[in-house]
């Protein structure tokens, strides 16, 4: 007896939680009409937005990733004084403040920074430029595909490694060939996880870069400056732009062999 | 020729304690110990996997201890096999040759010397254990190794696979390939190894040729640990369906046996071979007259050596020993059963 209405709890209890997820969603999407859909799809502000948005997520995706695949292998191989710490600092992205992070990257980016006098050497800002966005984007999101790829490279066995070192490859060709290929899945999924992170990123951008504007951002302005009427419909094509590609990709990678190490 | 000198490595807790081992070419050369002893961290020693504290390892008069894995020229096949899971076969035996324009005639051999072809491209799950161990096995050749590690190879493999799988392993060896082999299992070491060495908790306690050391062990540990003393080399023949062996071309020993004619071992268990003191009628086909040369007390009971001329060694319990009132000189006749005789084709 004690069992099922424990069970019946849970199930309450997880019910109530999936609702609470997609019931605003959902509420969402009924409460605006198709020709306000329509309309606002037809907006080029919308367009230019959600384009922006898509493209430097992903170009600044597909760059850290170079970066971060090898550093996620490095961890998840090798044994190194402080490596908690620096787990650690992978991590702090993701707990502290968005707007605090926007600060800070603004601090490291503007006129004044070391980096923005270079740049100006070459007369460009980077203050409100893409690069910006990017910059932004990347800071809250690139922990999600150093843990994700770390997790895939941990499992792959080292005697694979090492069969493959004995039988004449170099670590780098050993690395593409064995390595990578065995921890596709996670660098995908990580890969997935950090582009969704950044398209939807607002706090961080919008002040490193209120202009050109990123549909998060557009929300924001709309619903200031016109009320929920108008930022709703933009809510609701987002949203679905968003998942469509997030349901895309992730189809993509579970069609992808999942080899077991 | 590949040389080990005063080899040592602490390795999580475990110490492979001065090491020195000549391994010649042509040789297939078995390491034999039991779990723990340290054979496989030697062997990946070798392989260059991991760095000796100490001492030298040498491959052909060049000292290769601190070479990298990829210059030494060491094949070594896994255990668990290691065949790259995300490749099919094919690509598994293809992994060691790049950019090589006889690639695909060098696999069609090897995979034809294995036996795999029908399997080239299969990925490795679908794989059965003797199947997986044949890739791994060609995997490596086709990188034309100096020296051939294999680390338990047969272990996990049923019966009828071994017999298969072994055969095809003296065919390597006498092609000239260089091996080393790792086994807990003597019968492995009597059927394969030209020589032999024994290790037990980090040191090498034996090395020979596999009769010298399966004969007389140096120690008591060996001796225990192989539990042979009863040891010959001999010739099997079938005559009329029945089987014997003849050993020094003289003493005929009768057995049960399904094997071919030809040159092995035949092993006797001391403890299968009984004492009278005249000839006594049974249905055991094996009786020899001989002379008690040693009478040893071991931990289960007294050993006797019979010289008939050939020496057996007899475990008889000391209750025995004392009713029939034997000793050394006594005159006695030793009996066993054709199928207390096991013989081991080399």
């Amino acid at each position: 007896m004690k069992q099922s209405l424990f069970n019946n709890i849970t199930l309450l209890f997880s019910g109530l939680i999936i609702l609470f997820i997609v019931g605003p969603l959902l509420s969402m999407f009924i409460s605006t009409s198709g020709i306000d859909l329509f309309e606002t799809a037809k907006d080029t502000d919308v367009q230019d937005s959600i384009f922006l948005t898509l493209k430097v997520s992903f170009i600044t995706t597909f760059v850290f990733a170079f970066f971060a695949i090898p550093f996620s292998y490095f961890l998840a191989r090798y044994e190194f004084p402080l490596k908690k710490i620096v787990q650690g600092i992978i991590d702090l992205p993701v707990v502290i403040p968005h707007s605090a992070a926007g600060i800070a990257i603004l601090g490291f980016i503007s006129r004044d920074s070391t980096l923005g006098k270079f740049s100006g050497l070459f007369s460009f800002d980077i203050v409100g430029s893409p690069l910006a966005i990017g910059i932004a984007m990347a800071f809250v999101s690139v922990p999600f595909l150093i843990n994700s790829a770390r997790d895939g490279f941990a499992n792959v066995s080292v005697r694979l490694e090492k069969a493959a070192y004995t039988l004449g490859a170099s670590q780098i060709r050993t690395f593409f060939t064995i390595s990578i290929p065995l921890a596709w899945k996670n660098i995908l999924s990580g890969f997935i996880m950090m582009f969704a992170r950044g398209m939807s990123e607002f706090g961080a951008v919008i002040i490193v870069a209120y202009h050109p504007m990123v549909t998060p951002v557009l929300i924001y302005e709309y619903f200031g400056a016109y009320g929920l009427k108008y930022a709703r419909p933009v809510s609701v094509i987002f949203v679905t732009v968003s998942l469509v590609f997030f349901v895309l990709l992730r189809s993509i990678s579970d069609r992808k062999k999942n080899v077991e190490a | 020729m590949l040389k080990l000198k005063n080899i040592s490595k602490s390795y999580k807790g475990f110490a492979l304690a001065d090491i020195s081992l000549e391994i010649n070419k042509g040789d297939y050369f078995v390491l034999l110990g039991n779990s723990g002893s340290g054979k496989s961290l030697l062997l990946e020693l070798i392989a260059g996997l991991i760095n000796a504290n100490s001492g030298e390892i040498h491959l052909n008069n060049k000292n290769i201890t601190n070479s990298k894995i990829q210059k030494r020229n060491i094949g070594l096949v896994f255990q668990d096999y290691a065949l790259f899971p995300h490749l099919t076969v094919r690509n598994n035996l293809l992994f060691p040759i790049r950019k090589n324009k006889n690639k695909a005639e060098k696999a069609i051999k090897i995979a034809e010397l294995l036996n795999i072809t029908n399997l080239l491209e299969r990925f490795p799950e679908k794989l059965s254990g003797g199947e997986a161990q044949r890739v791994a096995l060609g995997r490596t050749l086709i990188t034309n190794p100096e020296i051939l590690l294999l680390d338990e190879p047969l272990s996990s493999l049923d019966v009828q696979l071994r017999g298969g799988l072994r055969h095809l392993l003296k065919k390597i060896n006498r092609q000239g390939q260089t091996i080393v082999h790792v086994t807990h299992d003597y019968d492995e070491a009597i059927a394969l190894a030209s020589r032999v060495a024994v290790i037990d908790n980090g040191k090498i306690i034996q090395v020979g040729d596999t009769e010298s050391v399966f004969k007389n062990p140096s120690s008591e540990f060996i001796a225990n640990f192989i539990g042979l003393k009863n040891f010959f080399k001999s010739v099997l023949h079938t005559n009329n369906g029945k089987s014997f062996v003849l050993i020094n071309n003289s003493t005929k020993i009768c057995l049960l046996s399904d094997k071919k004619d030809g040159e092995g071992f035949v092993m006797i268990r001391s403890e299968d071979i009984f004492v009278y003191d005249k000839y006594t009628e049974s249905s055991a086909l094996n009786n020899f007259e001989g002379i008690i040369r040693d009478a040893v007390p071991s931990r289960l009971g007294i050993e006797i050596s019979v010289e008939t001329p050939l020496i057996f060694w007899v475990l008889i319990t000391k209750e025995s020993f004392e009713r029939m009132n034997l000793g050394e000189g006594k005159k006695v006749w030793i009996s066993f059963k054709a199928s207390a005789v096991k013989f081991l084709k080399t």
